[in-house]
């Protein structure tokens, strides 16, 4: 056998015991430790509603067309919210699309929630990084409260409350935005009923 | 708080965690790689491998090794990805096809991690685990090993041996990536990341819609990718994704697991060469390049440099509500600095100018702070070519690190200079020259047309594998193309360097005099910014200025 056979050979014996040791045994082991620390957050924060599985509190979903609902970000995952096509819309800053997009957004924001268009929040106008987004911002929360209050006959001013429980700051007071988690407080929403 | 105050703090807690782990972490991996003692676990490896861990390698043998690996790693990688389909955790999925298991073989092998796939629906569990993540560790041990053969060229004197691969890779393994990364996915499990084997769980949401949340052991993978300055997301949408980052916190430390390794190494780098000022020279470079990319990409974001950001009042489109537009540029400039090419929010819809920036980021050559590895080499190449050029100012022959800088070694320097702007201006030249080619850019016709394909191109040809995403490259022309530009963009210069090593070794030591450049001082750090600078800003000024600069300004 010669030199550069026998370093192929080297190489490839390398690779077998690499896959063996850091893509078998490390994430078995890891797996492993999850599912017994933490197996909720492990299998991804599923979230119940009368015992059935109704979502993520990590995934947001789409409730477009149920005005009772708060709304989540505009999507471009699939049809919307398709966890099994996360994209974001990579229009550039300059895109007459999404120039458009936005005009038409804020439109039906302002419509929807009856609201000015210049007061529409940039997180409802913006399609998020991932497309599964599950927050919005504080302020497209407060938005909403008016026309969700109306929509299911109940206090603007418990609705805001459900707001609050459902809003969590900045981590630490400085690490990222503050944000509402949507399908939670929808599920919330409905537990009031 | 202030939105400016908090993104201020954010970016002051990064810098001080990379602070608090500067010293030890660079002593620690300083000892891994210059040890003369071997683990009980290593022995055994090189057992099963078949090398004598005390045979030091001339430096062509080193490079036939580190190719010989590569090689291997690229056959396993494609074969596995073909048949993933008969084989277990395929969560459904068929074998991948050839174009596209080539590119991304190759974008794994080469540390770049570029995705020209989906992963939620083209990669089954078992290539994620046992192909795509184990490239992630060999490929970031590969950038190590090459590095510290580097700095062997240095130190030693008089011989024609830079060390031993096999030995090198291991211990870059088991000393250093291994321990790092069972740490890092501990602490992302812990908040929040998945880490299970499902097939997917079919939900019907609220109003009736349909989803299936998908499953996968990603936060083991999530550890490496950051670490190694891999980059290559679990999901399409990578550290967007809230299964990959679900928090602030886990998105802080997945950006600094970018930074810690690069960062880190020029501390390795100071105490092998005996002279930690040496170290840190070089970090005070990638750090003001680093830091005056952070201020000017997010003063573009947050001061809405775009008609779109400025139509929506907010720079948020592509980017997460959780993250925010402080922690998401932190990200893009980190990411593009690096060899990683994770992104936490998508860099097409930056601003014109931003992302011009990050496309000029990684066409510095990836050295603020660059890769695992490969940020050291590169910034070592530069080191070189500054010393050159100041040797030339004052008409002394150059020196650096004790070693004479002669005609051969600025040889294989100015080569491995040419290497990677070549590969990027030919392959978007190529891509532009045809109307079938032009058909995949989202935005075809205008500048932000262009800088889809630049970016591609620049991406691949310095293995960062980030993206302006908008650009359809799952075709057999850009899976081609861009697979060879990421090979010829790594080996190439990879083999330059081991020659470069292998050159080095051989001199004496010369000593010094007062007339030698001083290579630890703010003005040699100057100096080789300005290089560093030069270089690749007369390289990419041209093509910069027909894509972002004339879309953003």
């Amino acid at each position: 056998m010669n030199a550069t056979a026998a370093q192929l050979w080297a190489g490839l014996r390398m690779l077998v015991v690499m896959t063996v040791l850091v893509g078998l045994a490390y994430p078995l082991v890891l797996t492993g430790f999850a599912q017994s620390v933490v197996p909720g957050r492990a299998d991804g924060s599923l979230l119940e509603q009368d015992g059935t599985v109704v979502g993520s509190a990590l995934i947001g979903q789409s409730f477009t067309g149920d005005p009772a609902y708060f709304q989540s970000r505009p999507s471009a995952a699939g049809d919307g919210y398709d966890p099994l096509a996360s994209s974001a819309s990579n229009l550039g800053p300059e895109s007459p699309d999404l120039l458009q997009l936005i005009a038409e957004r804020r439109a039906d924001a302002a419509e929807l929630d009856g609201t000015s268009p210049a007061a529409v929040a940039p997180d409802a106008l913006t399609a998020s990084g991932s497309g599964l987004d599950p927050h919005i911002s504080p302020q497209y929360a407060a938005q909403q409260v008016a026309r969700v209050a109306r929509e299911r006959g109940i206090g603007e001013d418990v609705v805001r409350r459900l707001v609050e429980q459902h809003t969590t700051g900045r981590s630490f007071g400085f690490l990222g935005e503050p944000r509402v988690n949507v399908l939670e407080l929808n599920l919330a929403l409905d537990a009031q009923d | 708080m202030s939105d400016t105050s908090a993104g201020l703090l954010q970016v002051g807690a990064l810098i001080a965690a990379l602070a608090l782990c500067y010293r030890p972490l660079g002593a620690h991996m300083a000892r891994a790689l210059s040890s003369e003692h071997d683990l009980r676990v290593e022995r055994l490896v090189y057992r099963l491998v078949g090398v004598d861990p005390r045979a030091d390698q001339r430096w062509t043998v080193y490079a036939v090794s580190v190719l010989a690996f590569s090689l291997a790693s690229v056959a396993g990688l494609y074969v596995l990805q073909r048949v993933q389909g008969g084989l277990p955790l395929s969560v459904g999925l068929t074998g991948v096809e050839p174009a596209l298991a080539f590119n991304t073989a190759a974008s794994f092998v080469t540390n770049t991690n570029w995705q020209a796939y989906s992963g939620e629906t083209t990669m089954g569990h078992l290539t994620q685990m046992a192909g795509l993540a184990v490239q992630n560790f060999a490929s970031a041990a590969v950038g190590i090993a090459v590095a510290v053969a580097l700095v062997r060229g240095f130190t030693r004197s008089s011989t024609d041996r830079v060390g031993n691969l096999w030995v090198d890779l291991t211990r870059s393994v088991v000393r250093i990536l291994l321990p790092l990364s069972v740490v890092a996915a501990v602490a992302l499990i812990l908040m929040g990341a998945v880490q299970n084997f499902s097939s997917g769980t079919d939900v019907t949401t609220l109003v009736g819609g349909h989803q299936t949340i998908p499953g996968g052991p990603v936060a083991s993978q999530e550890a490496i990718k950051e670490i190694g300055t891999n980059g290559g997301g679990f999901y399409n949408t990578n550290s967007a994704h809230p299964f990959e980052s679900p928090n602030p916190l886990s998105n802080f430390v997945e950006n600094f697991l970018l930074l810690l390794v690069p960062v880190s190494f020029t501390r390795t780098f100071g105490i092998l060469v005996g002279d930690r000022r040496q170290g840190y020279a070089l970090l005070a470079a990638m750090g003001a390049i680093w830091a005056s990319l952070v201020v000017a990409v997010t003063a573009l974001e947050v001061n809405l440099k775009g008609s779109a950001l400025q139509a929506a009042g907010a720079a948020m489109e592509g980017k997460e509500t959780r993250f925010g537009e402080w922690a998401s540029t932190l990200f893009a400039v980190s990411t593009t600095g690096t060899s990683a090419g994770a992104v936490d929010s998508f860099h097409s819809s930056f601003s014109g100018v931003g992302g011009g920036l990050l496309i000029l980021n990684m066409g510095l050559g990836e050295v603020a702070p660059g890769g695992v590895g490969s940020g050291l080499y590169g910034m070592l190449i530069l080191a070189i070519l500054a010393v050159f050029v100041a040797g030339l100012m004052v008409g002394r022959t150059p020196e650096y690190l004790g070693k004479k800088i002669t005609s051969r070694e600025m040889k294989l320097v100015s080569l491995n200079v040419l290497t990677m702007p070549l590969v990027v201006l030919i392959g978007t030249a190529v891509a532009m020259s045809f109307a079938s080619t032009r058909a995949s850019m989202l935005s075809g016709g205008t500048p932000h047309g262009l800088s889809e394909v630049l970016y591609a191109f620049t991406s691949a040809g310095n293995n960062n594998g980030s993206a302006f995403a908008g650009l359809s490259a799952n075709t057999t022309f850009y899976d081609t193309a861009l697979g060879l530009a990421m090979l010829v963009g790594r080996f190439v210069p990879i083999v330059l360097v081991l020659a470069l090593a292998g050159s080095l070794a051989r001199q004496q030591s010369v000593p010094r005099t007062p007339g030698t450049l001083a290579t630890h001082t703010p003005l040699f750090v100057g100096l080789l910014i300005g290089v560093t600078v030069i270089v690749a800003g007369l390289t990419f000024f041209p093509v910069l200025s027909l894509g972002p600069l004339a879309e953003g300004l």
